[in-house]
């Protein structure tokens, strides 16, 4: 290091002191920030896989091969399998027109895209009651064909893709933009198709910040209970999803199975936590610089 | 009119011309496929409510026990909203200004509501603060209060739900935030707490009212962290949502209707307002 450059880093020292806090200031910050995410986030994290194991791993084990849990963890996986390739195609074509392209209602349509999450999920389930219910302009048609939405399969997967459809698109629309279209204006010139382009130039320079939208939008659609809920009728074995399945094992009375089960959404939370974690640390660039949800 | 909107060129087309390929498919795509899942269903719901008639619809929201749920879901999202943006700010500040060990651990546990499902979140919650609960024991015979299990069951579980919106808003636009202008105002004399409140503060003021409308806007719908944690007794701890689960329970489509029109329109609004915000802040300091 060069005299010139430790004066110069002498310098940025001096100006980091004038500007920030004192240690006991810094110290005292940093302790209440803890102890807050402390109490209020982590505590609740452990409580889970605490109370899982309360009654030893036996009643653990036991609760996760139930034969309604089974069924339950296959609905959920089925609807998670529906939904979030759905909503990935359609964050992709959200993300595309709307970044590549300059156009009026812009503003309009990603406000619509933000709605689901300022609509309460009961807000949600319940418009789908209304649409497909016996009381609606469909339901007796429905009924007449016999095809079952509400209270069963379909209903769910509506519902989880109504919650859901936000997250890959709202991630990928911040990185596309800051992107610009540069690099897809070269490929489209020098002859190369839509499809090519998007596929060789696009997707390549996405591809971290789209996982995290999955994950994300995965995670969700894995754990949404208030609109699957009003639309799902708990029928036990057959339209409970494993958040669902919860709410009876403790209401029950049976709170380690619950938790239990818990313990495998959480699991899932933490796996989807660490590598956003993980994409953040390696491909600073590549995510977003802003997370809304 | 400003100079620059003279300076614009007129715009013939509804859009601007790209050599892009694709408009067509990809906003056409997107146009079906939110028509499919969003404006019809919501449609319907209008559809419904407007067939109550203003009598009926009055009626309903103005019932004793409905207005009592919906001051109880906006009151609680507004305590737990303010808590959030006190501490969600100065977690946010913390997370950018201080380098200590484990921070990147802190910085990914803010996220856990995002990932973590509401169910889940909520029977934790709900152990933690029981009477018999780590937490609901120890604070009931210190200071005799009585958290699970009651309205202030409540406000805990939106503060669990709605803490990350106002660390993530807050946290991209303090990063960006020129550091020279708090030193032009420690050189100026300004003490340390003179700058952060007078300087630091105003350029972060729309990013902190955005992430507290989103944490207000989340907080009035949730449902699935609060009725573990709350006894859901009418008129005590009667969240809004579950009044519309009980009504439909009870195959009353008007009442859970009215309801949920209600709390939709002030999401509207919200939204509405969030998008406000964000346009100011694009305006007055460059970034959202």
């Amino acid at each position: 290091m060069t005299e010139a450059e430790k004066s110069v880093m002498a310098t940025r020292r001096r100006q980091k002191q004038a500007v920030g806090e004192g240690p006991l200031t810094r110290a005292a910050l940093i302790a209440v920030a803890l102890a807050f995410l402390g109490i209020m986030l982590i505590a609740p994290l452990l409580v889970v896989f605490a109370e899982a194991f309360s009654r030893g791993a036996g009643v653990f084990f036991d609760a996760l091969v139930a034969p309604h849990t089974m069924s339950a963890l296959q609905l959920t996986l089925l609807v998670a399998a529906i939904a979030v390739p759905a909503n990935l195609v359609f964050g992709i074509a959200a993300a595309w027109a709307i970044t590549k392209f300059d156009f009026k209602g812009k503003a309009f349509l990603l406000t619509l895209i933000d709605l689901p999450f300022a609509v309460s999920p009961v807000v949600s389930g319940l418009i789908f009651v209304l649409l497909f219910g016996a009381n609606s302009a469909l339901g007796p048609w429905l009924d007449e064909m016999n095809i079952k939405i509400l209270f069963a399969v379909p209903g769910i997967v509506i519902a989880t893709i109504f919650i859901t459809f936000p997250f890959i698109a709202r991630e990928l629309i911040p990185l596309m933009e800051q992107q610009g279209s540069s690099e897809e204006e070269a490929a489209v010139s020098l002859g190369a198709g839509g499809w090519r382009t998007f596929f060789l130039v696009t997707l390549p320079n996405v591809k971290w910040g789209l996982l995290y939208g999955v994950l994300l939008c995965n995670a969700r659609a894995m754990g949404e209970f208030g609109a699957v809920s009003v639309v799902s009728g708990h029928i036990r074995g057959q339209t409970n999803t494993l958040p669902l399945h919860i709410e009876i094992l403790y209401h029950d009375n049976k709170a380690a199975a619950a938790f239990a089960v818990a313990s495998l959404l959480a699991m899932l939370a933490l796996v989807t936590l660490a590598v956003k974690t993980v994409l953040e640390a390696r491909f600073a660039g590549s995510l977003a610089a802003q997370r809304r949800h | 009119m400003t100079p620059k909107a003279i300076s614009k060129p007129p715009r013939a087309n509804w859009r601007r011309r790209s050599v892009l390929p694709g408009f067509g498919l990809s906003l056409g795509y997107t146009i079906a496929y939110l028509s499919l899942v969003v404006l019809i269903p919501l449609a319907g719901l209008g559809i419904s409510s407007a067939s109550l008639g203003w009598n009926e619809f009055w009626a309903i929201a103005f019932d004793p026990r409905v207005a009592a749920a919906l001051q109880l879901s906006f009151g609680a999202a507004l305590l737990a909203a303010i808590v959030n943006t006190v501490f969600g700010v100065l977690i946010a500040w913390v997370l950018v200004r201080y380098r200590f060990p484990g921070r990147r651990w802190l910085d990914a546990a803010v996220d856990l509501p995002f990932a973590l499902p509401t169910a889940v979140a909520g029977i934790a919650l709900a152990t933690l603060y029981a009477p018999n609960g780590v937490f609901g024991a120890t604070l009931e015979s210190v200071f005799g209060l009585k958290i699970g299990f009651s309205a202030i069951g409540v406000v805990f579980a939106l503060i669990f739900v709605g803490l990350p919106f106002v660390v993530r808003t807050v946290q991209p636009v303090l990063e960006e935030i020129d550091r020279e202008t708090e030193e032009v105002s420690a050189t100026l004399g300004a003490g340390r707490w003179r700058t952060v409140t007078r300087v630091i503060m105003p350029g972060l003021l729309p990013a902190i009212l955005t992430g507290f409308a989103l944490s207000f806007a989340r907080g009035v719908g949730e449902y699935g962290s609060v009725i573990f944690i709350a006894n859901n007794l009418p008129f005590q701890s009667e969240i809004a949502p579950l009044l519309i689960v009980i009504k439909l329970d009870e195959h009353n489509y008007a009442g859970a209707t009215a309801i949920a029109t209600i709390m939709l329109v002030i999401a509207f609004v919200m939204l509405f307002v969030i998008n406000l915000l964000q346009a100011w802040s694009r305006k007055w300091f460059g970034h959202d």
